[in-house]
């Protein structure tokens, strides 16, 4: 199969997948009869509809090739960066920091990765923008709570600008036999994090009775995760005859992906609890904000990116 | 016209600027809005947050030594905003609310920051004696207490480039008339309605 008809094929199955959950979520609307169910339903529909949005954007940036896809993800890390620091608050003195954050870091990433510039993109943040950063904060003199107002700008870009970019530098990666394919592991890498969240969400609320973590995800539990996490990963192994894989090597890389995507969920969640709020932000219906859609991704990416790299690159 | 229309979606596009609404407005009414300020986005932020029905006949109120600095400025006040320009710092025996009380006879609803200048803190300080005395001479239209929520993040007094921080606009019920109330009382209880929406 070409790479073009292995992505009309996976397009082809997810707008299917969508179409059984959109029926589905019909389905439980109309026999809701309670109050609690019937929130729960609009939540439902609300969050397939969402998934459609999310589906028809990634497959309008696939047809337009990588270029679109890298600035696709700039414009994800731009709005994360924006919810994470509306949530952190940071002061005055700190805007030019900032300015430098959202208009130069972010731009900067990405054109390292569209330019497949490989060390700069692994250096950029941790190393000159994580001294410069402060350095420019420390200019405007003020040192009201400098150390957590720097930790908190050095977080947010580490979060939101460098873990997600790891996503879109898949496309940078030389693999052995996969040349050219390399977009195929991207639809990889998202498709399993987001079908372990949605699986883990599915489990929970038809199985889930013992919560994980009570205090920082009231909504995770034990049942959504085992069920919901196994079964993604037996799904990810299934879909080895898109990555570079054999079955075994995708079922383990799909458990190192679900595991770090559930991390992912529950530190971004002990943090946005720490800021006293429930959800990140309201942009994407159902859901949320863009980073509480973005959290699994955050973790799973780099190591996903890094272990593609060390084990498979040329 | 399209360069309002731009504007409101850029500004919407980098910060936000949310509307939410104590309760569904009746829009039929003229209305005072009232808000804190510490943006010069401010103005466009209130704009962008009223339904575009609304958005025809109201005119904000806005300070004639910044808004009329250049062309440019100028332009915008007066094609995109639709501003009525006030002189901060009027000759003496001129009233400098003149134009706005002008504005609001001929029928406009006004959107006004009664603190007279930009603050560096998120919650209004003092209010100068202005809206009340729009209140005593229009005491039939609606006064409706606005806060904008991290406006004074995004760009601060000094700062020239906004930075995208989600802004929301929270409007409140119009406050209730009371009878006899002098004009201190009536300035304390318009800034604290507009403290308790940032609650």
């Amino acid at each position: 199969m070409s790479l073009d008809q292995k992505f009309l094929w996976l397009f082809g199955a997810m707008g299917g997948l969508l179409a059984f959950a959109s029926i589905t979520g019909w389905l439980v609307a109309r026999r809701a009869r309670s109050e609690g169910a019937i929130a729960t339903a609009q939540n439902l529909r609300q969050r397939i509809n969402a998934w459609w949005g999310m589906l028809i954007i990634l497959f309008l940036s696939q047809l337009l090739g990588s270029t679109a896809t890298v600035v696709l993800y700039g414009f994800i890390s731009l709005f994360a960066l924006r919810e994470f620091i509306t949530l952190a608050p940071t002061a005055r003195s700190d805007h030019n920091a900032l300015f430098s954050a959202f208009f130069i870091l972010i731009p900067l990433q990405y054109t390292l990765i569209g330019t497949h510039w490989y060390s700069m993109f692994t250096l950029l943040i941790p190393v000159y923008a994580f001294l410069l950063l402060p350095a420019i904060a420390v200019l405007s003199g003020d040192t009201d709570a400098f150390l957590e107002r720097s930790a908190k700008i050095q977080w947010g870009v580490m979060i939101c600008v460098y873990c997600i970019s790891h996503a879109p530098a898949l496309l940078l990666l030389d693999l052995q036999g996969f040349e050219g394919q390399n977009a195929l592991l991207l639809f990889y890498l998202v498709f399993v994090v987001q079908i372990s969240d949605v699986l883990q969400y599915v489990f929970g609320k038809l199985f889930g009775k013992h919560k994980v973590a009570p205090r920082v995800s009231p909504s995770k539990t034990v049942e959504g995760l085992i069920g919901g996490g196994l079964s993604a990963t037996l799904i990810g192994g299934c879909m080895f005859w898109i990555t570079p894989f054999s079955f075994v090597e995708s079922l383990l890389m799909s458990l190192v992906i679900v595991v770090m995507g559930f991390l992912g969920g529950l530190v971004m969640s002990a943090i946005k609890r720490s800021l006293s709020a429930k959800d990140w932000g309201t942009m994407i219906k159902g859901h949320g904000g863009m980073l509480d859609r973005m959290d699994s991704v955050c973790f799973a990416a780099p190591i996903f990116f890094h272990m593609t790299r060390y084990f498979f690159s040329v | 016209m399209w360069i309002s229309k731009c504007l409101i979606a850029l500004i919407r596009f980098v910060i936000g600027a949310t509307a939410r609404w104590e309760s569904p407005p009746d829009l039929s009414r003229q209305r005072i809005y009232f808000a804190n300020h510490t943006s010069h986005m401010d103005t466009l932020v209130v704009i962008a947050a009223l339904p575009p029905e609304a958005r025809r006949d109201v005119k904000p109120i806005a300070a004639a030594d910044y808004w009329g600095k250049n062309r440019f400025l100028s332009y915008i006040s007066q094609n995109v905003l639709n501003a009525v320009l006030i002189e901060r710092h009027p000759a003496p025996g001129q009233n400098a609310l003149e134009p706005v009380f002008e504005a609001v006879r001929a029928g406009h609803s006004i959107i006004i920051f009664p603190e007279g200048t930009r603050s560096t803190r998120p919650l209004p300080g003092e209010f100068k004696s202005g809206l009340y005395r729009l209140h005593q001479s229009f005491p039939d239209v609606d006064l409706v207490p606005i806060y904008l929520e991290n406006l004074h993040r995004s760009m601060p007094k000094g700062k020239h480039v906004p930075l995208p921080i989600l802004c929301t606009i929270r409007i409140g019920n119009p406050l209730n008339i009371q009878a006899g109330e002098d004009k201190q009382a009536f300035l304390q209880r318009a800034r604290e309605a507009i403290v308790r929406l940032s609650k």
